[in-house]
C-alpha cells in the first residue's frame, strides 16, 4: 500500500456513508432531480391560533403570475378524508383548514408555480378573513370546566383519560412512613434536524383502475403504520400509494414522523394541479408547525420507608398534544406506560393519564418520546426522596434498583425488561466520574460561598417498540372489540447479483445513524468478505421492498431489531449456498468455511472455490442447484421480538422489546450574577447490551448528550398569551453550539439482550431521557446550599439565565425583582 | 449600482471550482439556490435561510459566507469554492476530509459542507488558530447529530498536522489540510 492510500484510505470501521457526504454528494431529498414540468409548492398557514374562517379567497392568487393552481379545502374535502386518529376522538385533523383554523401555522391552501419564488408571492394574494376565538394556551387552561375549547363545538378538552391500578398502591401509600410528593411540568421542545421536510409527489389518473393512485418521495422516515392512515386519507389501497425514501437524511430524530400530513397535502396539490409538485419545507415551516414533544404536567407521589425503599408509586399526568389527536399520539403516554417504574422494583403503581387538546402545533415523535417527561418527574422524585429523608442519593438508588439476579423482570405495569446489573453500572460511573474527588470540590467550592452541585439520574431506555401499545390507551373491552395488536417486524433482504456480488435492502429509513455501514459489516463477515465488498440500500420503495408496519426510524429499532434481522438473513442465505456447495467441496454443509473471499472444506485450507462464482452459479446454471426449492439467490427475513404481546385484560403492556440503562452524573456551578450554569464534569454509563459498532454508538450518545443539554438549558417552543408563536427561527429557538457543549465522559458496561439477535439494545434515545432531570438534580443540589432552599426546588426546564437567576434569588429569600421578574414572567 | 427589474433574467457568470459555469436567474434569486438548482452543485445545503445555521456556508474569492444571505447576481464574476471542490485532484479526501471520516466527525452529514468550508478557509489563516481559538471559530454553525466533540478534534487534529509539517519543512510550499480550488 503507497503511503497515500493508508494515509487517505479509510480505516476498518469507518463509515461507508462518508466519502459521499463529506465531498458533496450526498443524495438528500432535495439533491434528487425532478421530472420536467415540476410545481413547486408554497403552504399558506394560519396566523392565529384560534379563529373561525369567514373566507379564504384564492382568486387573486390563482391569476398571479407563474400559478398554476391552488389547492383549497374544498378541493380537500372532495377528494380526501381526514387523518385517522389513533383513539375515537370528536375532532380529526384535515390536511387544510376548513371552517375555522386551531394552531398558528395550520394549513390553509398551497400554491402551485413555476418556482417557489412565485408560489411565495401568490401566498400574499390569498384573502383570508378570520374571526378571533379565545384559544386555549396550556394545560391548566384546558382543564377549566368554564374556560375556552380548542374546538369550538368540543363539550371539554380532555379527549382521553384512563386510570390504571397495579398491585396495591392506595394499601402502600397508606402503610408509608414517608410520603414524598412533587408537580412538575415539561416544556415544548423539539429535536430539530438540520434538513427539514421535503415531499415529492405525482398523480396518475390512471392508476388504480382508472380511480388514480399517487407516487411520492419524501424523507418521512416512518413509523410506516401511517402509510395505512395516508391511504386512507387519500382514499386509495394502500398498493396504490407507492412512496420511496432517499438515500441520505439530514436528521430526523423522530421529527420526520410529521411529515405524512404533508404528503397526504401534497398528493392532494399534484392532484389538483395535474402536474407532479416539489415541497420543500423552510425553518419557519419547520419550527412553527411540523410537531413538539408534549408539554406535560404531573403529579407524582411516592411511599418511601425509612431506607428509602419506594413502595409505590403514583403518576398523574396530564398531555398537551395541540390542536389535534395526530397519530401516533397519545403514544407519548404508552410508550413508557409498561416501564413507569424505571429502574426500580416497585410492584404498586397507580396511574391516571389525560390528554388535553390546546390551540398548538400537534405533537409527535421527538426523540426519547415520552421518557424526557417521565423521567423529569421520577428522577426529580428520587432527588427529593433523597433529601426529605437524609439520604445519600446513591444509596436510594441502591436500594431500589431492580437486582442483577431478577432479570428477565416484569415491571409493575408490564415491561419485560430484559437484561442488566443497575448497580455495575453505576458503579462505573461513579468510578469514572471520580465521585469522592469531585465531593471535595463540592465542599471547597461551597465553603467559598460558590453554587456547586452535583446530580444524578437513572433511565431505563426502552427500544423496538410494540406496534400494539398505544392500544393501552383503550379499554379491554375496546381493544376485543378491535382486535389484538402487537409485534415489531423489521424486514431485511440479501440478495445476490450475477457476478456474485451481494445487496443487502433494510426497513430502517436511516436519518445519519450510520445503518449502512453496520449492515455492510456484519454480512461481510458472515461471507467472509469485506464490507465494501457489500452494497445496503436503504432507499425503502413501498412496491418493491419488503416492509411493514414498524418499518421506520425510531424508538431504536435497528440495533436490536434491523440489524438483526440482517444477520438473520445473511446467515440463512449463507447456509443455502453452503448446502448449495458442498458436494463440490466434498463436505457437509456446516463444514463449508466462508473466508477471504472463497471457500473451501473445513480442515483443507489448500482446496478453495472463489466465492463470487459460487454465489453467481445459480443465475448461469439454476438447473445444476443440488438443494430443493428455489436457488440461493436471494433471502428475505421478517424479524419480530417473541415478546411483545398484546396489552393484557389487566392493562399491563410489555411497550418495548428491549430496556437499555443509564446512569448519568453531573457537576456543576451556577454563576450566581449571571445565572449561567457551567458543567464542570459529565458522566453518562450506558449499558446497551451488545455494541455493534462502538464509535457510532458513542456518537449517538454525543449527539443525544448535545440534544438533552439544549432542552436542559435553551430549547422552548414559546408561544405568546394569543397564541401567537414566538420561535420561528433559530435566533428564537437556541441550539447549543460547539462553545456550549461540553464533551461528556462516556462509559459502557454490556448486558446482552435475550430477545434480540445480536444481543444489542438501542443506545440513542437514553440522553434525550436522562441528562435534563441530570442537569436539574445538580441545579437543584447546587441551590441547596441557599439559606432558603425550600423556595427554589421548583424547577422548570429549560433552565435559562433568567430562570436560574430567579431560583437563586428566591433561595436568597429576595423577591425575583425587575428584569428577571419580566423574563421569567414571559417564559411562564 | 446595478439595477435589474424583478422579472429579468439576469446572465450569472462564476467560477465554480475552478470551472467557468453560468446561468441565468431573476435578481432576487439567493446564491445558495443558484448554486443548487441551475448549475446543479447540491453538495450546498440550506437549512434554515436566515443564516443562522451555516449549512450553505461557500467561499466567495476565498472568503467563507453564507450563501443564503447572498444574491446570485452579486456572485457574477466571482470565484466560488464549494465542498464539491475540497477533494484532491485524483478524486481522494483531502486531509481535513479524511480526518473527520476517521474520527466519525459526522453522522448525517447534512451541516458538513457548511463547516467544511469555514475549516477551509480557517486552514489558510496564518498563523493558524491557537486550539482554544477553534470552536469560536465554529460556533456559527450548528450540528444536531454529533454534539461537536469529534468534529472539534478533527478540526484540532489537522490544524495540528499542518503546524507540525511546516515547522519541520519551513522552506516548502505551504500545505493547508484542504485542496485549493
Amino acid at each position: 500500500m503507497s503511503e497515500r492510500a493508508s494515509r487517505f484510505g479509510p480505516s476498518a470501521g469507518t463509515r461507508v456513508e462518508d466519502a459521499a457526504l463529506l465531498c458533496g454528494r450526498g443524495q438528500f431529498a432535495d439533491d434528487l432531480g425532478c421530472k420536467p414540468g415540476t410545481l413547486h409548492a408554497a403552504i399558506l398557514r394560519s396566523s392565529h391560533a384560534h379563529a373561525r374562517l369567514r373566507g379564504v379567497d384564492v382568486s387573486a392568487a390563482e391569476r398571479a403570475v407563474g400559478v398554476r393552481a391552488v389547492l383549497t379545502a374544498d378541493d380537500v374535502t372532495r377528494w380526501s378524508r381526514p387523518l385517522l386518529a389513533a383513539l375515537r376522538v370528536p375532532v380529526l385533523q384535515p390536511v387544510l383548514a376548513k371552517d375555522a383554523v386551531h394552531y398558528v401555522g395550520e394549513p390553509l391552501a398551497v400554491v402551485l408555480a413555476e418556482n417557489r419564488y412565485l408560489a411565495e408571492d401568490a401566498l400574499e394574494a390569498i384573502r383570508v378573513e378570520y374571526e378571533p376565538l379565545p384559544p386555549v394556551l396550556d394545560i391548566a387552561q384546558a382543564l377549566t370546566l368554564d374556560g375556552p375549547r380548542a374546538h369550538a363545538d368540543l363539550a371539554q378538552n380532555i379527549v382521553s383519560d384512563r386510570s390504571y391500578c397495579y398491585g396495591d398502591p392506595d394499601a402502600a401509600l397508606a402503610a408509608a412512613s414517608h410520603r414524598v410528593r412533587l408537580q412538575i411540568a415539561y416544556p415544548r421542545n423539539t429535536a430539530t434536524p438540520l434538513e427539514c421536510g421535503v415531499v415529492v409527489a405525482e398523480h396518475f389518473p390512471d392508476g388504480n383502475g382508472g380511480h388514480g393512485a399517487y407516487e411520492v418521495m419524501s424523507n418521512f422516515t416512518g413509523p410506516m403504520s401511517l402509510h395505512a392512515v395516508m391511504a386512507m386519507a387519500l382514499q386509495v389501497p394502500e398498493s396504490h400509494l407507492r412512496l420511496r425514501f432517499p438515500r441520505d437524511v439530514g436528521g430526523s430524530f423522530g421529527t420526520k414522523q410529521s411529515l405524512f400530513s404533508a404528503i397526504v397535502l401534497l398528493c392532494l396539490a399534484a392532484r389538483k394541479a395535474g402536474a407532479p409538485v416539489k415541497w420543500v419545507e423552510d425553518r419557519r415551516e419547520h419550527m412553527t408547525a411540523a410537531t413538539s414533544a408534549t408539554a406535560r404536567r404531573s403529579h407524582i407521589e411516592a411511599a418511601v420507608q425509612d431506607d428509602g425503599r419506594i413502595a409505590a408509586l403514583s403518576f398523574d399526568q396530564i398531555d398537551d398534544v395541540g390542536a389535534y389527536l395526530r397519530a401516533p399520539e397519545p403514544a407519548t403516554f404508552y410508550r413508557m406506560h409498561g416501564c413507569l417504574t424505571g429502574a426500580y422494583a416497585i410492584q404498586h403503581l397507580r396511574v391516571r393519564n389525560r390528554v388535553v387538546l390546546t390551540n398548538k402545533t400537534p405533537t409527535g415523535l421527538v426523540r426519547g418520546f415520552g421518557g424526557p417527561q417521565v423521567y423529569f418527574a421520577l428522577e426529580r422524585l428520587v432527588q427529593r426522596i433523597a433529601v426529605q429523608l437524609g439520604l445519600d442519593p446513591l444509596d436510594v438508588y441502591r436500594r431500589n434498583f431492580i437486582a442483577k439476579d431478577a432479570f428477565p423482570y416484569r415491571a409493575a405495569a408490564g415491561a419485560l425488561i430484559d437484561s442488566g446489573d443497575y448497580a455495575a453500572t453505576l458503579a462505573v460511573a461513579l468510578q469514572a466520574a471520580d465521585i469522592t474527588a469531585l465531593r471535595d470540590r463540592q465542599r471547597q467550592a461551597r465553603s467559598e460561598g460558590r453554587l456547586y452541585g452535583i446530580g444524578f439520574a437513572a433511565v431505563v431506555e426502552p427500544s423496538i417498540s410494540n406496534m400494539g401499545y398505544v392500544t393501552a390507551a383503550l379499554t379491554a373491552e375496546q381493544r376485543a372489540h378491535a382486535g389484538p395488536k402487537q409485534g415489531a417486524l423489521a424486514a431485511a433482504t440479501v440478495q445476490i447479483d450475477p457476478l456474485g456480488g451481494i445487496t443487502v435492502g433494510i426497513d430502517s429509513m436511516p436519518a445519519g445513524q450510520g445503518h449502512r455501514t453496520v449492515c455492510a459489516q456484519r454480512v461481510a463477515a458472515v461471507f467472509g468478505l469485506a464490507p465494501g465488498d457489500i452494497v445496503v440500500n436503504s432507499e425503502l420503495d413501498t412496491q418493491k421492498d419488503a416492509w411493514s408496519i414498524a418499518a421506520g426510524n425510531y424508538s431504536c429499532r435497528f440495533a436490536g431489531a434491523v440489524a438483526g434481522a440482517v444477520q438473520i438473513a445473511a446467515q440463512r442465505l449463507r447456509d443455502r449456498v453452503a448446502q448449495h456447495c458442498a458436494d463440490l467441496l466434498g463436505c457437509a454443509p456446516q463444514d463449508v468455511v466462508f473466508a477471504a473471499g472463497s471457500l473451501h472444506a473445513r480442515g483443507q485450507p489448500e482446496h478453495i472455490l472463489p466465492l463470487a462464482r459460487v454465489l453467481s452459479g445459480p443465475h448461469w446454471a439454476p438447473a445444476l442447484s443440488t438443494e430443493a426449492g428455489p436457488p440461493p439467490l436471494r433471502e428475505t427475513v421478517f424479524f419480530t421480538p417473541e415478546t411483545l404481546h398484546a396489552p393484557s385484560s389487566d392493562d399491563r403492556v410489555n411497550a418495548s422489546a428491549t430496556y437499555g440503562f443509564v446512569f448519568d452524573l453531573c457537576a456543576l456551578e451556577i454563576d450566581r450574577t449571571t445565572g449561567r450554569v457551567y458543567i464542570d464534569r459529565y458522566v453518562t454509563a450506558h449499558d446497551a447490551g451488545r455494541l455493534l459498532h462502538p464509535a457510532l454508538a458513542d456518537g449517538q450518545v454525543r449527539g443525544g448528550f448535545a440534544q438533552a443539554l439544549g432542552a436542559a438549558l435553551s430549547e422552548e417552543l414559546r408561544y405568546d398569551g394569543q397564541g401567537r408563536f414566538a420561535s420561528q427561527t433559530l435566533s428564537d429557538y437556541l441550539l447549543p453550539t460547539c462553545l456550549d457543549v461540553p464533551a461528556p465522559i462516556i462509559v459502557h458496561t454490556q448486558t446482552p439482550s435475550p430477545f434480540t439477535p445480536l444481543g444489542a439494545k438501542g443506545i440513542g434515545e437514553g440522553n434525550s431521557m436522562s441528562t435534563p432531570v441530570c442537569i436539574a438534580n445538580a441545579v437543584a443540589d447546587a441551590l441547596s446550599s441557599l439559606p432558603q432552599s425550600e423556595h427554589c426546588q421548583d424547577l422548570r426546564l429549560p433552565l435559562t439565565p433568567a430562570t436560574v437567576l430567579a431560583l437563586v434569588a428566591g433561595g436568597q429569600g429576595q423577591a425575583a425583582t425587575g428584569t428577571v421578574a419580566v423574563q421569567t414572567g414571559k417564559i411562564r | 449600482m446595478k439595477r435589474w427589474k424583478q422579472s429579468e433574467l439576469v446572465p450569472v457568470q462564476v467560477e465554480l471550482n475552478g470551472v467557468q459555469r453560468r446561468g441565468l436567474c431573476e435578481p432576487r434569486v439567493l446564491l445558495s439556490d443558484f448554486l443548487r438548482d441551475t448549475l446543479g452543485a447540491t453538495g450546498t445545503h440550506v437549512g434554515c435561510e436566515t443564516g443562522e445555521c451555516g449549512a450553505c456556508t461557500i467561499r466567495v474569492d476565498g472568503v467563507a459566507q453564507r450563501s443564503c444571505l447572498t444574491l446570485a447576481v452579486q456572485a457574477d464574476g466571482r470565484c466560488i469554492e464549494t465542498v464539491e471542490g475540497l477533494a484532491q485532484a485524483d478524486g481522494s479526501l483531502c486531509e481535513l476530509q479524511h480526518a473527520l471520516r476517521e474520527r466519525f466527525a459526522l453522522q448525517c452529514g447534512f451541516c458538513i459542507p457548511g463547516i467544511l468550508m469555514t475549516c477551509a478557509e480557517m486552514l489558510k489563516r496564518r498563523p493558524l488558530p491557537e486550539d482554544e481559538q477553534i470552536p469560536g471559530l465554529l460556533a456559527g454553525h450548528l450540528c444536531r447529530c454529533t454534539g461537536y466533540t469529534d468534529l472539534l478534534a478533527a478540526v484540532r487534529h489537522t490544524v495540528a498536522e499542518v503546524r507540525r509539517r511546516e515547522a519541520a519543512h519551513p522552506a516548502s510550499a505551504p500545505s493547508v489540510g484542504v485542496h485549493d480550488a
